[in-house]
């Protein structure tokens, strides 16, 4: 009776969660495109649907909410579920619409797509084979291996984000203050901008009036067809066209100067909207750090550490919880944005949806750490005798590797463009 | 040669209907053979005779701006594209036949560029919704094409069409449907069918001009 009671509790919780993705999907990331493969929003929506309900399961885990049996149930088919998708569904899907883009292939859209889904089975099983993750009691095809795998690749995903996060995020916060953009310089940018096109705009109208005079006086350009149309070309071309050629390779230069003055006005007037909202944010603390203030100087320091332990727990992983799906969220929406176009918009969600699995699968591996003893059973009963101490480890070389070459990266590139910030 | 005079068209809409191929083809009386992103603002150049054939015949260049990105960027790149829109004489809104959200979108496009004044703020006043008032006093001529027709079937052509002549409605403006393929290549531009409906655009483009 009380299996029954859970069961249509976690029911509930899930397609609630199922409807925040679909709306998620289509308000925010699909805004401006129209959806025409319904198959792709339910995919995304149920990858998300069930990724949070592994986290609605740990907290449930501290608060002691349901029968400890049928959170075990619960836990086991959730891991499945999720499993099959990140494994099984979702890679073929994203072989099958990757195919469909490519029309030369378009008749045999399911066989191409299936033995494209074959090869990524082949390099996800070679993936686990140099680690060190398992105990060789299991058989083949268990939960154990496919986790340990998917765990390997959002761990390893989540250090590179979480690296050049770290080192990006303070960079940019510098380089925004130190440059103390004003309206001048931007408007100097925008006239710069202005010339540009119209140097452009004269050189281009020299070139539709010369082959306009070519055209009238019957010189047709032709293009050098077979073996002495060629060497005739060397020794001989027509004024007209030679002059072309030049104004065309300088009317490329310029057109290039224009897309990056282009782009360096965006860059400004997003600082000077950047500058904005960060000084508006200085001063205010985080509830978590005011709330533990308020603790300890009005409660005084005697603290009931059974009490307390289960709540700070709670509040800290829920708390780890909100903000890195939040940020997830921000993040690949932004990148959304950035690369995609009508024709690879699916493709892209769905490898969006790939990651987001494979990420919050990692986080619940990780997530053990911060949990006090008597809650980590579960989860290592749950997903068996993984090394957890493994992916910790490699999270942290991860982590190291990413930061520094994130360093690298940002030091070469700003070595590259010294003139953006000297202010004139 | 520059002492022609001129008249400065924007081509407006979303990313992927095909501006830039269609520009390429007005200017260079060919197919673009490998359409890219368009970043900022790309122009080209058209040498058109009005009223050709008249004594009144004069020579033009008309300038397509071609100007790239979405309605929902951010604001920093929303007042850069701003630059753009100073002294326009017309503007053509591109939208994809098979697409209904960027003929949605072209309202937005249009309010943001006959709205330029309000642009630095990065809000919309009227926030996507259809004003009409705001077109019913506008000067400046707007043309509406849709492209990619061949690309929709058959029996919902007629549908999408009637669709699309109420959007050229509601924007006052006059419609071509459009099919950007490769054959065209060889064909000389006056064979296109919508051609000499262009024409007769210049043609109202530049008698504004010349009422002014």
């Amino acid at each position: 009776m009380s299996f029954l009671i859970d069961s249509s509790i976690m029911i509930t919780s899930q397609i609630l969660f199922f409807g925040f993705g679909w709306l998620f999907f289509m308000r925010q990331l699909f805004k401006d495109y129209e959806v025409r493969q319904y198959v792709v929003q339910v995919i995304f929506s149920v990858t998300f649907a069930f990724s949070c309900t592994m986290f609605e399961l740990i907290i449930f885990e501290i608060l002691g909410v349901l029968n400890s049996s049928s959170r075990y149930f619960h836990w086991k088919l959730n891991l499945c579920v999720i499993l099959l998708i990140l494994v099984f569904l979702v890679p073929f899907y994203i072989g099958y619409f990757i195919v469909s883009n490519i029309r030369l292939l378009h008749k045999q859209r399911l066989l191409f797509s299936c033995l494209l889904w074959l090869t990524f089975m082949y390099f996800f099983w070679k993936l686990g084979d140099p680690f060190p993750i398992l105990s060789p009691k299991h058989g083949i095809l268990s939960i154990e291996q496919l986790i340990s795998r998917v765990g390997v690749i959002g761990v390893t995903l989540m250090a590179l984000l979480s690296g050049f996060g770290a080192v990006n995020c303070p960079y940019t916060y510098m380089s925004y203050f130190l440059r103390n953009v004003t309206d001048v310089d931007i408007l100097a940018l925008e006239r710069r901008l202005l010339q540009t096109m119209d140097m452009i705009i004269s050189k281009k109208k020299r070139m539709a009036m010369t082959r306009r005079t070519m055209f009238q006086k019957g010189e047709v350009h032709n293009k050098p067809s077979g073996f002495w149309g060629m060497i005739k070309s060397i020794t001989t071309s027509a004024p007209g066209s030679e002059n072309l050629n030049l104004i065309q390779q300088e009317v490329d230069a310029l057109e290039e100067l224009s897309r990056q003055l282009f782009l360096e006005t965006a860059d400004l007037h997003a600082t000077k909207a950047t500058i904005n909202i960060v000084f508006d944010r200085v001063g205010k603390t985080d509830p978590v750090t005011r709330g533990i203030e308020i603790t300890v100087n009005y409660l005084g320091i005697q603290f009931d550490v059974k009490f307390w332990s289960q709540h700070i727990s709670f509040i800290l992983v829920g708390i780890i919880i909100v903000t890195s799906i939040r940020g997830l969220l921000i993040t690949l929406t932004k990148f959304f944005y950035a690369i995609s176009s009508s024709k690879s918009s699916n493709v892209i969600v769905l490898l969006l949806a790939q990651i987001m699995g494979m990420y919050f699968v990692s986080s619940v591996l990780l997530i053990r750490m911060s949990m006090p003893l008597e809650y980590r059973t579960i989860i290592t009963e749950v997903l068996g005798e993984l090394q957890f101490n493994f992916y910790h480890r490699w999270f942290d070389v991860i982590f190291l590797v990413s930061a520094l070459s994130s360093i690298l990266f940002l030091y070469l590139a700003h070595k590259q463009a010294p003139e953006k910030h000297m202010t004139p | 040669m520059a002492s022609l005079d001129r008249v400065k068209v924007l081509v407006l809409g979303d990313s992927g209907v095909g501006k830039s191929s269609l520009v390429h083809l007005l200017c260079q009386n060919q197919v673009l053979g490998n359409p890219s992103w368009t970043v900022g603002c790309s122009v080209d150049v058209r040498v058109h005779d009005y009223k050709e054939g008249t004594p009144v015949e004069k020579t033009y260049y008309i300038e397509l701006w071609d100007v790239g990105g979405s309605v929902g960027s951010a604001s920093s790149v929303k007042s850069t594209r701003a630059v753009f829109y100073n002294s326009i004489n017309g503007i053509i809104l591109v939208h994809d036949l098979t697409n209904k959200k960027s003929s949605q979108n072209l309202y937005r496009w249009s309010s943001e560029a006959l709205n330029k004044d309000l642009v630095p703020t990065g809000v919309l006043v009227t926030n996507g919704e259809y004003d009409q008032e705001q077109f019913a006093e506008n000067q400046i001529p707007l043309l509406v094409i849709g492209t990619k027709l061949d690309q929709i079937h058959e029996t919902k052509r007629h549908e999408v069409l009637t669709r699309t002549a109420f959007l050229a409605e509601d924007f006052n403006a006059e419609e071509i449907n459009l099919v950007i393929e490769k054959r065209y290549s060889l064909r000389d531009s006056n064979q296109i069918p919508g051609f000499p409906d262009r024409k007769r655009f210049w043609g109202g483009t530049l008698k504004g001009l010349h009422y002014d």
